[in-house]
């Protein structure tokens, strides 16, 4: 081949894996789009807000756990103090001072980048097991302190402001959720492609070099605990971003904001989704904030259900969701993935019968237990019964025992099955 | 007189109350092939932890080029430009082999810590990287996770990690331990080709490789060198024999 044609097969390739980094964000963007459109409710605004913000947050958390093997247990605390630096200054615009309400996530990044740095120093010397402690030690020192320092923090009620009332830019004051969704989906976008951008840079590399082996890397003129350093300053900035567009967006930072429930939250959405790719924690934000928001409406023991599936998730795909996804790649990419369709059908049904049975006691103790004084008639699946009553509980026991036996025996046949066609599609 | 690449003087380690470095002197010179052998638990993979700086010494003094690197840290030594691999493969197994490499090479062309420019671009990184492929011979595994490579495979990479950046001093724990015997000479070639021109310590167990490698032969036994000379001066000397070569008939 001569060398201009080569050079033009290069360009062509050069083009193609352009297109190829571009295509998701094309369809990410035009998502963006069309939903507020299909989802015009204040519910489903409310509900996309929170996603974009806890994608933000859950992606900044896997920068440490996913790319740099780093275990917080206290990440809010950059998350909340990003987002009460925002309403301190939001507070100062309503006073007076000419800052656009657009750039306060950059404020609440800029607060978690500082406070990241300072608790940063201090726990990124130590790796693994001592970091993990640290952190939860910090993050219940930040509590503490938080609820002393009443004037900054406001205690219980929290620290309120108000976003329209800063300097009205080409028009926008924020005065409606469809303007919060815009500035909220600008801002996940581009914090998304920084963070992205991050792991293609050589410190990005460094930090997967420290996830695998801190010890080698030292070996290799690098200092382990300053790139731990730089990618917890990292992280922290960008759930600062994510605190700060939930200042934004509430108009309000309390001091749950930054405390144990967000930190432990913002784990289950990483590792749900997958921490060994960009995308998982993505996907684990968007359903933990739909099991938060959407379920919180439905039943009390939500948080009962995201534990389970949490343990579920961890017990047989421990590369989150994003795991169960990717290892049905070859197959679709043989087009062998039509043949997977009914064995799965198959599987569908022990698993609901199971998944039945489990809501339906959880909610009969629920509600026996819990919320006694609405009495022990109940309606579930359309089906009314007495929760007292044997016949529920052993129908419930009965769809659990069924769940459970059918799964036994048909589970093992499924993944022969998915082994078979990963089989073929090598082959 | 310039000084010599590598000097141990005096130096000890004990760990807890048992001594395991007891009083070795050593002096490498620029350019030579130098080989550590001894018995099983003679300390010379301790010795290469004290001068790389992965362990402290208890007493005595590491030069490198006449300057005392004594209590430094294993990044700051490397960076005198001391690279070395390990006994126990200790590479990033979760990672590809080229990028393996990739981070093996950053420091030495001067990237420091850099997250504004992307790895991809850097056209030195990418083009040294490439280079140490081949000449470990990994070009086809170059996108494989290191920790699926065989054995061997891994042991390359280990010398690819040590060699990348080019040191001027080199050391090389067991290079070829556990490798079939043309693994071994592929291994011994490349190690040849790759100290051209630099300071290598080696530790083997393999007589043949010391033998045929090495300019000199330093004999470590129970954390005292007994012996460093050329190598037909130790296989003739006494001491070594009784010591150890009598255990191998040389």
């Amino acid at each position: 081949m001569s060398e201009v044609a080569l050079k033009e097969v290069a360009t062509r390739r050069g083009s193609t894996a352009w297109l190829r980094a571009a295509a998701p964000w094309t369809l990410a963007i035009l998502v963006i789009l069309v939903l507020p459109h299909l989802l015009t409710t204040s519910f489903d605004r409310t509900l996309l807000i929170e996603m974009g913000i806890a994608i933000i947050f859950a992606a900044a958390y896997n920068m440490l756990l996913g790319e740099t093997g780093m275990l917080s247990f206290g990440h809010a605390i950059y998350f909340g103090l990003g987002g009460y630096t925002a309403i301190h200054v939001l507070r100062f615009i309503a006073a007076g001072l000419l800052f656009p309400v657009a750039l306060l996530p950059l404020v609440g990044g800029i607060g978690g980048l500082f406070f990241g740095l300072l608790f940063g120093y201090l726990s990124t010397r130590r790796a693994g097991t001592a970091f993990a402690m640290i952190t939860l030690g910090l993050m219940e020192l930040v509590v503490a302190l938080a609820l002393i320092f009443d004037h900054l923090f406001g205690g219980e009620e929290g620290i309120s402001g108000n976003r329209t009332s800063g300097p009205e830019l080409f028009g926008i004051r924020f005065g409606s959720q469809t303007q919060v969704y815009y500035l909220i989906a600008v801002w996940m976008l581009a914090s998304l492609a920084l963070m992205r951008a991050f792991t293609r840079t050589p410190v990005g590399r460094l930090c997967n070099a420290v996830r695998d082996n801190p010890e080698r890397v030292q070996f290799l003129g690098y200092d382990p605990s300053r790139i731990r350093l730089i990618a917890f300053a990292v992280s922290s900035f960008f759930a600062g971003v994510a605190g700060g567009l939930f200042a934004v967006n509430y108009e309000l930072m309390a001091i749950n904001s930054l405390g144990a429930e967000r930190s432990a939250l913002v784990l289950l959405m990483a590792y749900i989704g997958g921490i060994g790719s960009f995308l998982g924690p993505i996907l684990g934000a968007v359903l933990v904030t739909f099991l938060q928001v959407a379920l919180s409406d439905y039943t009390q023991a939500w948080l009962l259900y995201l534990g389970l599936f949490f343990v579920l998730v961890t017990l047989f795909a421990p590369n989150g969701l994003i795991g169960l996804v990717l290892m049905h790649g070859p197959i679709a990419r043989a087009g062998l993935l039509h043949r997977l369709v009914a064995p799965y059908a198959m599987a569908l049904i022990p698993v609901l019968l199971l998944a039945a049975g489990t809501i339906a006691l959880v909610e009969i103790n629920y509600r026996l237990a819990i919320r006694p004084e609405l009495g022990a008639a109940m309606k579930l699946f359309g089906v009314s019964f007495d929760a007292k009553g044997a016949a529920a509980w052993i129908a419930s026991l009965l769809l659990v025992g069924l769940g459970f036996w059918g799964l036994r025996l048909i589970g093992p046949r499924v993944s022969a099955r998915w082994g078979e066609m990963l089989e073929e599609a090598r082959a | 007189m310039t000084a010599p690449a590598l000097e141990l003087d005096e130096v000890h380690k004990s760990f807890g109350a048992t001594p395991i470095i007891r009083g070795v002197d050593m002096s490498i010179a620029r350019g030579e092939r130098h080989a550590l052998i001894g018995p099983n638990g003679a300390g010379k993979s301790t010795l290469f932890h004290l001068v790389t700086g992965r362990f402290p010494v208890s007493s005595g003094a590491v030069r490198l080029d006449g300057e005392d690197v004594t209590g430094l840290t294993p990044f700051e030594i490397y960076r005198r430009k001391l690279a070395r691999s390990f006994q126990i493969t200790n590479i990033f197994p979760r990672m590809s082999v080229y990028e393996n490499l990739r981070c093996a090479v950053l420091w030495s062309l001067g990237h420091g810590y850099s997250f504004w420019r992307f790895i991809d671009r850097m056209r030195d990184v990418n083009e040294r990287a490439e280079a140490v492929l081949e000449r470990i011979g990994l070009e086809r595994r170059r996108d494989l996770p290191a920790g699926l490579l065989a054995y061997a495979e891994q042991r390359a990479l280990e010398i690819g990690l040590a060699i990348a950046g080019e040191p001027d001093i080199i050391l090389l724990d067991e290079p070829t331990a556990g490798m079939s015997r043309s693994e071994t000479e592929h291994a011994v070639d490349l190690i040849r080709r790759v100290s051209q021109g630099r300071t290598l310590l080696i530790v083997e167990h393999d007589m043949a490789v010391v033998f045929g490698l090495a300019d000199r032969i330093s004999v470590l036994v129970y954390g005292q060198i007994i012996a460093s000379d050329t190598p037909e001066k130790i296989r003739a000397n006494r001491a070594v024999q009784e010591a150890y070569l009598g255990t191998v008939p040389a």
